[in-house]
């Protein structure tokens, strides 16, 4: 039912509220907090460990938006989000931001209603199956049955795959995660699909034997992952999008969260405005001179985040992949802080 | 200045003269005041809904069920494929609602009603049993039964190519139960129009008192249109191919564990309504039934079970109201009811407030026809008093 109490939610707070175009930023402001919603629970991007504390690339996006708002990588508010809940939350303003997996595609971005920051994930659609199987490539997939998740762009992708290669699946569509994975590690289904980066997730988190599975090499789809925002807001749009962008173009100076301290007193002119010693960013994007110096002491750059939830650090293990900066063959790529 | 105020009439006569006094205009007048602030409310909340979801650029009306689905769905009664409509997407979804909702209420009700008698039976085991039955299956919410039957299905039997063969032609296992079915045919779909048309025409044969002719026209009709087509008579088998069965026909899991969650929860509530219904004739009528030389049997089914009908089919219809809505946790263990598939259209086209508009008005469509039929037979049953 909850997909229809979070619709019935989204119909009485867009009936209800009166609009009030411009005034996120205010009201984040007010409130002292950012409210970010993140996903219920994936592996490295955002659930919460043994004390209950979210982590994840995800949450650490959020994080990084507190910090240039406030100045404290804290003061935010996770609200864990199903695939269903997500847009409507977002849309009637229970969340300022949604930092969740979410794909960024040409309907959500004008339809929906949603601006998108940069990518702080370039993922794509696979399928994982048993090793037993003996299955080496996607196309030896004809009349498999498949699992997937609903609610996701994963379903039209799968039925696109299909057709264009004349294949048929048997598609079997499950509302919740874990219900889906037990689906299939029950054998219900000879293959499930998802975003390579959850299927590493999953693999690594519910499979009985990690090694009895393997993710095949073919990816279906391309799934940009970006924090999205409402319309009616530039300001708090460009706050997350450029706090974004601080940690890639970090990364890319060497700026680290261990390091920052001491390229304080760089002489470097262009590393004086990024952290705030010579001051005009700070003003432009209305918050503190200190933002991009507070989100690199506080959450790290872009390669900090990435290798600890879901890079060499990390359960999962991916690689950098498409996800490395321009500078070394990735797509990461922030334009110049001037 | 006292001068007008003395010169005004009286708040009363005023009252009197304006009509008010009258309680009859003070009713209307409220009525009339109560419907206007509903209707600016819904008003103001519609226009104000409209005006914040254009502002926040969203789109709204009905013109994307027009628009191709892109996406596939399990199982469909008619034919489907992703590059379909919405609008048909939706439609598999309904008539996959529908079919579970069927099937379910016929067995639900057969078993229910076996339940409550059999706990009203004179065989200690017998009565404890089902009473045992009845008290456990109505305490545990029936998302969980879903669950575990799902569960018990997916997680015990064993993969396609380790299936169970319990006979020729029926397959057991994680995909599924898969039996022999008729191959398909053209002459299929007419034979099953002809046994509508002649049940239609065996009950109009009822009203001009010719009841005998009616079994004939509806055992002969399909008869004659299946030897017109040339009596074609071909089986299709279930066989493996690839990943999985093809031919035949086959219950799914989901289908078959929703099917499973939705009857046993319901025939226990079915069973108590049942029982409720046979205690409410009086002993009498089984005394005079049973000194009459009628067996047991013959009272339950000739005495007691129609004067209980008109106790138990109010309540049976709201059983069957709560078993539609239930149907909707489909989504839960993935078979594409209609929810499930407008879950699905919601997150392709972002447009929440239709796709949950167009499921409220699916179930509330089910629960009228639920309504509509079982007060027409409420009627039937009920006592006609002279």
């Amino acid at each position: 039912m909850n997909r229809i109490m979070c619709a019935a939610v989204l119909g009485v707070a867009l009936a209800a509220s009166p609009v009030r175009a411009g005034s996120t930023f205010d009201a984040v402001k007010a409130r002292g907090f950012v409210q970010c919603g993140v996903n219920v629970g994936l592996a490295g991007f955002s659930s919460p460990d043994k004390t209950g504390a979210w982590t994840g690339l995800d949450v650490d996006i959020c994080r990084a938006v507190a910090a240039a708002m406030f100045g404290d990588a804290t003061k935010v508010k996770f609200m864990p989000l199903s695939a269903q809940q997500r847009f409507p939350a977002l849309q009637s303003g229970e969340v300022d931001i949604l930092s969740r997996n979410t794909t960024w595609t040409l309907t959500r971005d004008t339809a929906n209603g949603f601006h998108f920051a940069p990518v702080t994930f370039f993922d794509g659609q696979a399928f994982m199956v048993a090793k037993k199987a003996g299955i080496k490539s996607a196309s030896e997939l004809n009349g498999a049955t498949v699992c997937a998740q609903t609610g996701t762009t994963t379903e039209m992708n799968l039925a696109d795959y299909f057709r264009t290669h004349a294949m048929s699946f048997q598609p079997v569509i499950i509302e919740a995660l874990a219900e889906m994975n037990a689906a299939f590690f029950s054998g219900r289904c000879d293959a499930v699909s998802s975003d390579a980066s959850q299927l590493a997730s999953i693999r690594a988190a519910d499979a009985p034997n990690p090694d009895d599975y393997v993710i095949l090499p073919e990816r279906i789809s391309k799934e940009p992952f970006a924090p999205a925002v409402r319309h009616g807001d530039d300001q708090w749009f460009e706050l997350v999008k450029w706090t974004v962008f601080a940690t890639i173009d970090a990364e890319e100076r060497g700026i680290g969260s261990k390091t920052v301290d001491g390229f304080l007193k760089s002489a470097d002119p262009s590393i004086q405005r990024f952290l705030g010693v010579s001051p005009g960013f700070g003003a432009a994007l209305g918050v503190d001179e200190k933002w991009a110096y507070n989100v690199i002491r506080q959450v790290g750059n872009y390669g900090e985040i990435f290798e600890r939830n879901v890079g060499a650090g990390s359960r999962l293990k991916l690689d950098r992949g498409l996800n490395a900066q321009w500078t070394a063959g990735g797509l990461q790529y922030a334009p110049p802080l001037r | 200045m006292s001068a007008p105020l003395m010169s005004a009439p009286p708040p009363r006569e005023s009252l009197r003269d304006s009509g008010l006094a009258d309680p009859r205009t003070r009713a209307i007048l409220l009525q009339v005041l109560v419907v206007a602030g509903v209707v600016a409310c819904g008003w103001f909340l519609v226009g104000n809904t409209l005006d914040n979801l254009s502002r926040r650029s969203i789109a709204t009306g009905f013109g994307f069920l027009e628009r191709p689905a892109s996406f596939a769905i399990g199982e469909s009664l008619i034919s489907y494929s992703a590059a379909d409509s919405y609008g048909r997407a939706v439609l598999v979804g309904l008539l996959n609602t529908l079919k579970v909702t069927a099937i379910a209420i016929v067995f639900s009700t057969l078993f229910g009603i076996a339940l409550g008698v059999a706990r009203l039976s004179a065989n200690w085991l017998v009565a404890k049993l089902a009473a045992a039955y009845v008290e456990l299956v109505r305490n545990v919410p029936v998302l969980l039964q879903l669950f575990l039957w799902y569960a018990v299905i997916t997680e015990s039997l064993p993969g396609p190519r380790q299936a169970l063969h319990p006979f020729p032609g029926a397959f057991l296992c994680n995909r599924g139960l898969m039996l022999p079915g008729l191959a398909e045919h053209p002459v299929w779909p007419a034979v099953a129009l002809a046994f509508g048309i002649a049940i239609i025409g065996a009950l109009a044969l009822r009203r001009f008192g010719r009841a005998g002719w009616g079994g004939a026209l509806i055992a002969g009709l399909p008869l004659a249109v299946w030897l017109g087509f040339g009596a074609p008579l071909a089986f299709s088998l279930p066989e493996l191919r690839g990943f999985n069965f093809q031919g035949g026909v086959s219950f799914s899991p989901e289908l078959s564990s929703l099917l499973l969650g939705l009857v046993f929860y319901t025939s226990a509530y079915i069973a108590e309504i049942v029982r409720g219904g046979i205690l409410a004739v009086s002993r009498g009528q089984v005394e005079a039934g049973l000194a009459l030389g009628l067996s047991r049997a013959q009272v339950l089914r000739l005495v007691v079970l129609p004067q209980a009908l008109r106790v138990i089919v109010p309540p049976l219809a709201s059983e069957y109201h709560k078993l539609a809505k239930n149907s909707s946790l489909a989504v839960a263990i993935g078979f594409p009811d209609v929810v499930s598939v407008l879950n699905t259209v919601v997150n392709q086209t972002g447009q929440a407030i239709e796709g949950v508009a167009l499921i409220m008005a699916v179930f509330l469509v089910i629960s009228c026809g639920i309504s509509l039929l079982m007060n027409w037979y409420n009627r039937r049953v009920a006592l006609v008093e002279r």
